[in-house]
């Protein structure tokens, strides 16, 4: 493990039913500061319960996550703490229907880090700008399209200023014409160094923004590698009959 | 006597005569003290409940609390307990076992009346949160929030906003089961009502009267709570 590595996975695993059904069937990874990691994989392949486990929204049944260098799969640390630090996007963007969209990006802020309501809606302000979406700061979620929706969940993740962030297939709830400006969002993002763990479908952009390709098959991780091996020279008999049927 | 003179002399006995109808608004008073009050702690009692007994159901698996059963035991005795016996019965219990020197009964009412729909509001607060979308826990979660904060600050307001045409009954229910109070002796409305049926030994007008009086009461929270309820929406559109 060297002095980069922002996350560490060690033989992770999560069963269900017993161990009837395995999830997650022993995975191994880094993440280091500033990559932009793009897990894909056929449905059920467990790469969503591999990213919803590093920020223990499921709790692993076995195996060890260090981030930060703090193991938080031990019970006796406080999750909520290192939760601050990792930002997360959901498929269904799950925004605070009952908040306007400035309050759904400063409730955590103000409440967690202690801001001030000026200082909050400051960085709130400035990051509604970056997203071409400043007009709408006094809007409900309801009055919003799909699109305008994930772009907020991203700025509200980003409001608590995280070491990395997590999507969990951010435009699959998507109509196709929107899906386009949400990728835009995160590939600045990407651009700007944020270190990224993106489960998606979106081949282009794994391809393009991706520094690194992670194919995963029945719980375990069958092929990674830079997008180009994986994408131009698959070796697999599983990742090439996956890519195939998609692309 | 006519009827109508037999009327008037009803009306002027039940009302006028020794300035009854200030009785009636005396009873009046009670009847909705006893009921603001209930609510009050039948809200808080039925949240507390609810989310007690919705952080036992939700917890992952593998990281039991035992103190979280411990209390979830406790809360299903009281809302079993509560639902299984009538009002009355509990209202006679408090009265005359548990606080049988106290001759406060007003307070005895309320906590009498709290108590019981604190456990109907709580299934019913319950069953709003469980029906929230696991996202929304999630989200507040994946922010940094505790279980507790993301209660109070996302999935309750939600909640009771989901859940107010319920609660608007359960408030209906509880403001016309106060009546029950009179087997305390309580002056309530009812009671007045009885009290005054017993020196005039006429029934219609006492009994009419509050009946007329309940019931534009409860038209007046039907509407209120549906002002409350479009404005609560008007401003999610």
């Amino acid at each position: 493990m060297n002095d980069n590595t922002l996350i560490s996975v060690s033989d992770l695993k999560k069963y269900y039913k017993g161990d009837a059904i395995k999830a997650l069937d022993g995975i191994s990874e880094e993440i280091l500061k500033g990559e932009v990691v793009v897990v894909i994989g056929p449905s059920g392949s467990g790469k969503s319960t591999f990213l919803r486990c590093l920020n223990l929204l499921e709790i692993p049944s076995d195996g060890h996550i260090l981030f930060n260098g703090t193991d938080i799969t031990d019970p006796k640390t406080d999750i909520d703490l290192h939760r601050q630090k990792m930002g997360m996007v959901f498929q269904h963007f799950n925004l605070f229907p009952h908040m306007t969209v400035l309050r759904n990006m400063t409730v955590a802020p103000i409440k967690i880090l202690k801001k001030s309501k000026e200082e909050a809606e400051a960085q709130a302000m400035a990051l509604l700008k970056r997203v071409g979406l400043e007009d709408r700061a006094n809007a409900f979620p309801s009055q919003l399209s799909g699109g305008q929706k994930q772009r907020i969940a991203i700025v509200r993740a980003l409001c608590m200023n995280p070491d990395v962030m997590l999507f969990d297939e951010p435009t699959s709830a998507l109509d196709p014409e929107m899906v386009g400006e949400v990728l835009d969002v995160m590939k600045q993002l990407a651009r700007d160094g944020m270190t990224m763990v993106v489960v998606t479908h979106e081949m282009g952009f794994a391809r393009e923004v991706g520094t690194r390709v992670i194919f995963m098959d029945e719980g375990k991780i069958v092929e990674e590698s830079d997008p180009v091996s994986i994408f131009e020279h698959p070796k697999s008999e599983r990742l090439k009959s996956f890519l195939a049927k998609i692309l | 006597m006519d009827f109508w003179t037999n009327l008037a002399d009803q009306f002027n006995q039940a009302f006028i005569v020794g300035d009854r109808w200030i009785l009636y608004i005396q009873g009046l008073g009670t009847t909705l003290l006893v009921t603001v009050l209930a609510l009050f702690l039948g809200v808080i009692l039925g949240v507390l409940v609810a989310v007690i007994r919705a952080a036992h159901d939700q917890q992952k698996l593998g990281r039991v609390n035992p103190w979280l059963s411990l209390l979830n035991g406790l809360c299903r005795v009281y809302v079993t307990v509560i639902r299984g016996t009538p009002m009355m019965v509990q209202l006679l219990i408090m009265y005359l076992v548990i606080f049988s020197s106290s001759r406060n009964q007003i307070g005895v009412a309320m906590l009498a009346f709290g108590i019981n729909s604190g456990a109907y509001a709580s299934e019913i607060i319950r069953g709003g949160i469980m029906a929230m979308d696991p996202g929304q826990m999630e989200a507040g979660r994946s922010l940094g929030f505790s279980y507790s904060s993301t209660m109070r600050l996302i999935i309750i307001p939600q909640v009771l906003k989901m859940i107010l045409p319920s609660l608007g009954n359960e408030l209906i229910t509880l403001l016309k089961e106060t009546s029950i109070v009179t087997v305390i002796g309580l002056r309530d409305i009812t009671k007045v009502a009885l009290l005054i049926q017993g020196k005039t030994y006429q029934a219609f007008m006492p009994l009419i009267a509050i009946a007329l009086v309940y019931l534009a009461l409860v038209m007046l929270l039907t509407w209120a709570f549906s002002g409350l309820e479009r404005r609560l929406r008007a401003n999610e559109r």
